[in-house]
């Protein structure tokens, strides 16, 4: 039987655990909040950027923009999109199982398979296993601004027209609510019209040729880079609001345990006193009848 | 029936606009376009200017810094770096952005400072015209 000492201890502590799992709480829903706001703003315009090019890339010819062309290629890169804090559930554990699945169904097809990391976590992880990485963002989300999509987006088409790779998968957690996250496997490149088409209605398809205005090339030299961009930020907000609504709900789960432990240990502690002074009484009681 | 448009005006910040219109106006890179309901696909980028669009007769407008519009039979979307409503700029706040994109200008100093400073003088113009014209508009 532990000693009553040491109950008291073991409460103390889990009273400080909660403490600290519910201020973490509170610091996540605020964050999230934020990046809810952000992502929802930023979903239309990144929605219908892409209704616009998966349109567009049916009607255009391809080699008239080199981030538009198709490559029968080997070289596959996936891009996994993962937190730089941990605390937050089975976010960043069910990017990796999803991307590590990925990328043996890729090497099943003989494909090679690079990896481009965003986050702290999945580089930690990848790197203990040695996986192929190319590239790699830390430190993205503390202060996650358009700059940073400028940046990976950037970085992401130069290699594409470079040749690097042929083909890019974004493995990445959606927002889909605050206690709800969805991992999305996408694909970027190259564009493809029919994988896009689900989230825009298209009415003009029938409508025959578009006009331009400037030309052609013009337009979607100014165009594309931009929507890789635009594609970048949204994957990445929406992983920000994804993974602090996971680090919320996680540590809901965790306060919650912490006080269900506390009720049971202090039960017992409060059983084990009560037995003590008990026995305590009955040696009193004991000890007064001999006497008699 | 070829009655009204649907424009939307979008920005990476948020969806500003959704509404049926009876035309747009906006302003192309190479030149003002207009749409009315029926319109042949056309896809253009925008310049610094203004967007109108009427509803009834009353005529509403907005500064769209930088974008580009996609026209359909039945709808117009406006993607837009930054757009404001002529309503919601802030006048004071333009006007001191003239000023301030003026004396860069004077400065001078390297080829893309200098580019920058035209190019956001631009910008801070077209938004004090338009506020102000419908400042006009609003108290006449």
């Amino acid at each position: 039987m532990p000693s009553l000492q040491s109950l008291r201890r073991k409460i103390a502590a889990f009273k400080n655990t909660q403490k600290i799992t519910k201020a973490m709480k509170m610091v996540a829903a605020a964050k999230l909040k934020r990046s809810q706001d952000r992502i929802l703003a930023a979903r239309p315009y990144a929605h219908k950027m892409r209704g616009v090019l998966s349109n567009l890339s049916q009607r255009v010819n391809r080699s008239s923009h080199p981030l538009l062309q198709k490559r029968e290629g080997k070289k596959v890169e996936v891009l996994v999109v993962t937190s730089d804090r941990g605390l937050c559930g089975g976010f960043n554990g069910n990017i990796v199982r999803k991307s590590s699945e990925f990328v043996r169904q890729c090497e099943a097809r003989a494909l090679q398979v690079n990896l481009s990391l965003v986050g702290r976590k999945g580089r930690d992880y990848f790197r203990r296993r040695s996986w192929p990485i190319r590239q790699e963002w830390t430190g993205v989300f503390d202060k996650l601004s358009f700059e940073h999509a400028l940046d990976i987006g950037a970085d992401l088409t130069d290699n594409f027209v470079k040749g690097t790779f042929d083909e890019l998968y974004v493995v990445y957690n959606e927002f889909k609510s605050a206690i709800q996250q969805r991992v999305i496997v996408e694909k970027l490149f190259p564009v493809d019209a029919q994988e896009e088409f689900g989230s825009a209605p298209n009415e003009g398809i029938s409508g025959g040729g578009y006009l331009y205005e400037p030309d052609e090339a013009e337009l979607l030299s100014a165009l594309i880079p931009k929507h890789f961009q635009v594609q970048a930020y949204r994957i990445l907000l929406e992983s920000a609001a994804a993974e602090h609504g996971a680090r919320m709900a996680a540590m809901d789960g965790a306060t919650r345990n912490a006080g269900q432990l506390i009720k049971k240990v202090t039960l017992y502690y409060n059983k084990t006193r009560q037995a003590a002074i008990t026995k305590e009484l009955m040696d009193i009681v004991g000890g007064a009848e001999a006497l008699k | 029936m070829a009655g009204t448009i649907l424009l939307e005006v979008v920005t990476p910040e948020k969806l500003l606009l959704s509404q049926q219109v009876d035309e747009v106006i906006a302003p192309g890179s190479e030149g003002e376009f207009g749409v009315l309901p029926g319109h042949c696909h056309f896809l253009s980028t925008l310049r610094i200017g203004e967007l109108r669009y009427r509803i009834g007769d009353q005529t509403h407008s907005m500064a769209v810094l930088w974008g580009f519009a996609e026209v359909t039979p039945t709808k117009v979307t406006v993607m837009a770096e930054v757009a404001e409503k002529a309503e919601d700029i802030d006048v004071e706040r333009a006007t001191a952005k003239v000023a301030d994109a003026e004396r860069r200008l004077q400065a001078g100093g390297l080829p893309s400072d200098v580019k920058e400073a035209q190019i956001s003088l631009e910008k801070a113009r077209m938004r004090k015209k338009i506020a102000e014209r419908a400042r006009k508009t609003s108290h006449a």
